[in-house]
């Protein structure tokens, strides 16, 4: 390895088996943290440097993938954004995903992560930079060797080119020589009009993997000596362990060792099944705690209870109650969402191997710096003793922004001296979640008599993210996570007064694909339509009206509605509904087709969704992520809700917490408004307008006004 | 207790507990880690493989079930990703995390090689055991539909017996843009 001329983190980068060829590494300067690096674990430190772009003298160019694969396409998006500038061939492009390392750290995050569809908006400018920086080096590199001027030779494909006399040499052929070249400072990128590869559609590269079973998750993991290990929770939350009688695991052939843990009692043995036998032969005794008596109703009152009382203001504009005042009609509703799980795929999991000098970690993360911290406070280590392998994620959705499977996994290695792998049942990822939160909203509005809005309230008691994930964070009692898509309602209204009460209880809470959007969207869309209503103006129009001064709002409302074919006729027992959000930057509308049947089931038949999220870096998988966000945003409207009784959570697996499946997926079109833009995210925006679009259409067909989710068969019968 | 049976045509023998599901077998005892949990109860499909040509979930299959019978895994249904519906599934780019999508490309297969030209009506019957959580759905059934012209276009036969697996890195991380 030459020429790593700043202070990387040598030894992460060595254990990740990129060094060992004489090569190329690039860094560069990422823009200040945010403020939220004083919340960051220890692992923080103060250097910022970056490295990104590594060639081998074969000519084998691999981008490093500072973000977590979950599905995203972000293995993909990134690469295609330092091979742009890189000026390399696309088909000689590899990546692996970086170790944990503060040069890593998501500016937006203070730390190393993925989520809140930063992705592509974080690293649009510094991928490419890491490209262009490449390609600087690379031609200085060879216009040294060939004596010339660096003005008169150009990268192409994979090889610098000497303009005029023809000369060419390939990428791993000056690697070496560019490596010990100052790095230029300030590169110039490419003007969008020579993009060859960003908005081009491109297949993803991790799709072989995923067709022959190859591709690596977490729970894939296999090392010598690993053993396995689950976990028995206390089922209610903020219980401990009493007692317990391991006698009859132990007797179970396999069974290594049964080992009390701060969140249960671990069942260690040679393979994953015996260690759920184990578990099932376990006595254990719960020391319940506070909380065994809280339930679904008991946190609905305590939201109820706070309604009349007013909270800490979120968004305040005008004169709200003079606003109500002066209206010709007022228009009042409470709205409600429950708890929702994120269930990936793959249930929880990871694997460590504590030694004395450090901590291998094999995790399926979306956050490594937590993880990275996590494993080196248990292990005793520092931060960069602990070496992450970010595996591929059998799904996010937030979930695995939490470190609980690596504290599990790390605690078991220390104490077993070997590998572990430490696996839940889908049963414990249900029933240990961090939760989509439960909220209540009171909203009420005015309308004149041309059935103009006068004045918006919303007063929103919603179980606060924050408080769980970084206290630090909020501001006034304001958790911003918990009024976001109600509190930025985007038509023109001119008293608006959202206030908040922040509710803290003993059932975790996370971040659910779309955040405070997932619920308050819900809302906020729905009481629209119940304006228009009163109003008694088409749902689209009303909307429309609204948002004159909101051109990228109103750009994809009118795109949806014109592929919908909004007002032409429908077959009958067909109806449309319509919603328009932005979350995370990005602007959504949604027209949503549906029936119901006798019994009140919701058919959705085809849902038209139009799109802005600046420039489209690779329409494939934005299409994917859209039309994967509403399967998600479908089965969170219609089907799937976590209720809690005696402390617990009710439901177990997908026998009685459903989810979306292939006879129930109605047609789904994505179209994307062109756009200059600096891109936005896709993994989330396309969740929010899906169920206020369904619940609209449900209105539309039989004036029933849906207020709370999910929408059950028995609230259209 | 010993049990034989045929793993993607190759003889195999495993000395475990003959309660212990095919699916464990599978990923802790063989370290054939393609075939996922998922639910542990048979409500999923990502643990799907075909057992004498049946789709099969692998997660509630005891091992002394499989006794004499012939399993296929995601690892065995061919050497190179030659099978129609794994083609098909690279043409469409149909994964997203990808977890389930063992499952989901076995149980597409066992249909293909039962229901050649599958209606969408049928898709919905043989898939509707297999649960994507990233909603891949509309991919997957384009992906059936055109698997089966594929298999019907060219002599490619959809694999019920194994062959073994060749990694193949090289083209597993290649890309390509236009």
């Amino acid at each position: 390895m030459s020429a790593i001329t700043h202070p990387f983190d040598r030894r992460n980068f060595l254990k990740t088996g990129l060094a060992g060829a004489a090569g190329l590494v690039v860094g560069f300067y990422l823009p200040g943290r945010s403020e939220l690096l004083a919340a960051a674990p220890a692992a923080a430190a103060p250097a910022v440097l970056n490295a990104w772009v590594h060639i081998t003298p074969d000519d084998k160019v691999t981008i490093l993938i500072s973000k977590s694969e979950m599905g995203q396409g972000v293995e993909t998006s990134l690469a295609m954004l330092a091979a742009e500038e890189l000026e390399c061939d696309w088909k000689r492009i590899h990546t692996e995903f970086a170790p944990a390392a503060q040069v890593y750290f998501d500016p937006a995050f203070g730390m190393q992560g993925t989520g809140g569809s930063q992705s592509i908006h974080s690293a649009w400018e510094p991928m490419r930079k890491a490209g262009a920086t490449a390609r600087e080096m690379l031609i200085a590199a060879a216009a040294q060797k060939w004596g010339v001027d660096a003005s008169e030779c150009r990268a192409e494909n994979g090889a610098i080119v000497h303009t005029s006399t023809k000369r060419r040499a390939t990428f791993g052929s000056l690697a070496e020589a560019a490596s010990k070249i100052p790095q230029p400072t300030d590169v110039k990128l490419k003007d969008p009009s020579q993009f060859k590869i960003i908005g081009k559609p491109t297949k993803r590269v991790d799709t072989a993997k995923k067709v022959n079973g190859t591709a690596g998750f977490g729970i894939d993991v296999r090392l010598p000596k690993m053993l396995h290990a689950s976990v028995e929770h206390c089922p209610v939350f903020g219980g401990k362990v009493a007692s317990f009688d391991a006698t009859k695991a132990k007797a179970i052939p396999g069974v290594k060792d049964v080992i009390q843990i701060p969140t249960g009692v671990a069942v260690v043995a040679d393979n994953t099944w015996t260690a759920f036998q184990g578990r099932k032969a376990l006595t254990v005794k719960w020391d319940e705690g506070p909380n065994a008596s809280v339930s679904s109703a008991s946190i609905r009152q305590s939201f109820m209870d706070v309604m009349d009382k007013p909270g800490v203001v979120s968004r305040k504009v005008g004169d709200s109650d003079a606003g109500l005042a002066s209206a010709a009609k007022k228009v009042e509703a409470v709205y409600e969402a429950p708890y929702q799980a994120h269930v990936t795929m793959e249930p929880m999991n990871g694997t460590a191997d504590v030694r004395a000098d450090g901590v291998d970690l094999w995790v399926p993360t979306q956050f490594q710096t937590p993880a990275q911290g996590t494993a080196a406070g248990i292990a005793g280590v520092k931060p960069d003793a602990v070496n992450v392998h970010t595996t591929y994620l059998g799904g996010g959705f937030g979930r695995r922004g939490w470190s609980d499977f690596v504290a599990e996994s790390t605690l078991l290695s220390k104490a077993m001296g070997v590998p572990v792998q430490v696996t839940w049942t889908r049963e414990d990822d249900m029933q240990h979640d961090y939760y989509r939160p439960a909220s209540y909203v009171k909203m009420s509005a005015g309308l004149d008599a041309d059935g103009k809005p006068t004045a918006y309230t919303a007063r929103v008691a919603c179980d606060s993210i924050m408080s769980w994930f970084f206290p630090g964070s909020i501001k006034n009692g304001l958790d911003a996570s918990s009024v976001e898509g109600v509190s930025d309602v985007a038509y023109d209204i001119p008293n608006i007064l959202v206030d908040y009460h922040l509710m803290s209880g003993p059932i975790p809470m996370g971040f659910w694909r779309s955040v405070g959007a997932s619920q308050n969207g819900f809302f906020s869309e729905s009481f629209v339509d119940e304006l228009a209503a009163a109003a008694k103006k088409d749902p689209y129009e009303f909307r429309r009206d609204l948002l004159s001064k909101k051109p990228r709002h109103l750009g994809v409302l009118n795109l949806a509605a014109q592929k919908a074919g909004w007002g032409s006729p429908l077959p009958k027992g067909r109806y449309r509904g319509i919603a328009v959000l932005e979350a995370f930057s990005t602007y959504v509308a949604e027209v949503v087709e549906i029936s119901i049947d006798k019994d009140g089931t919701v058919n959705v038949h085809r849902v038209v969704c139009a799109v802005d999220c600046g420039r489209v870096v690779n329409p494939d998988t934005a299409e994917a992520q859209v039309s994967g966000a509403v399967v998600y945003g479908i089965t969170a409207a219609l089907k799937s809700e976590i209720t809690i009784d005696r402390g617990r959570v009710v439901q177990t697996n997908f026998s009685d917490n459903p989810t979306l499946r292939m006879n129930e997926v109605p047609k789904i079109e994505v179209y994307f408004v062109p756009s200059t833009e600096t891109p936005t995210g896709l993994g989330e925006p396309g969740v929010p307008p899906v169920a206020p679009a369904i619940a609209n259409a449900i209105f539309a067909g039989t004036g029933k006004r849906i207020r709370r989710l999910p929408i059950k068969p028995s609230d259209l019968v | 207790m010993a049990t034989h049976f045929t793993l993607n045509g190759k003889p195999q023998t495993v000395n475990v507990n003959p309660d212990m599901p095919l699916l464990w077998v599978l990923r802790d005892t063989l370290n054939m880690t393609g075939t996922k949990f998922g639910c542990g109860m048979a409500l999923c499909g990502a643990c799907t493989v075909h057992i004498d040509g049946e789709a099969t979930r692998s997660c509630i299959t005891p091992i002394s079930s499989v006794a004499g019978k012939k399993v296929t895994t995601i690892e065995g249904l061919s050497p190179d990703r030659s099978h129609p519906v794994q083609k098909a599934w690279m043409e469409a780019d149909v994964p997203q995390c990808g977890y389930c999508q063992s499952g989901q490309i076995m149980s597409a297969a066992a249909l293909i090689a039962k229901t050649p030209k599958p209606t969408d009506a049928q898709i919905d019957d043989a898939m509707s055991g297999n649960i994507c959580r990233c909603g891949t759905y509309p991919r997957i059934r384009k992906a059936i539909h055109r698997a089966a012209q594929l298999s019907g276009s060219a002599a490619a036969k959809p694999a019920t017996t194994g062959a073994e697996v060749v990694p193949d890195e090289e083209n597993a991380l290649v890309g390509g843009a236009e």
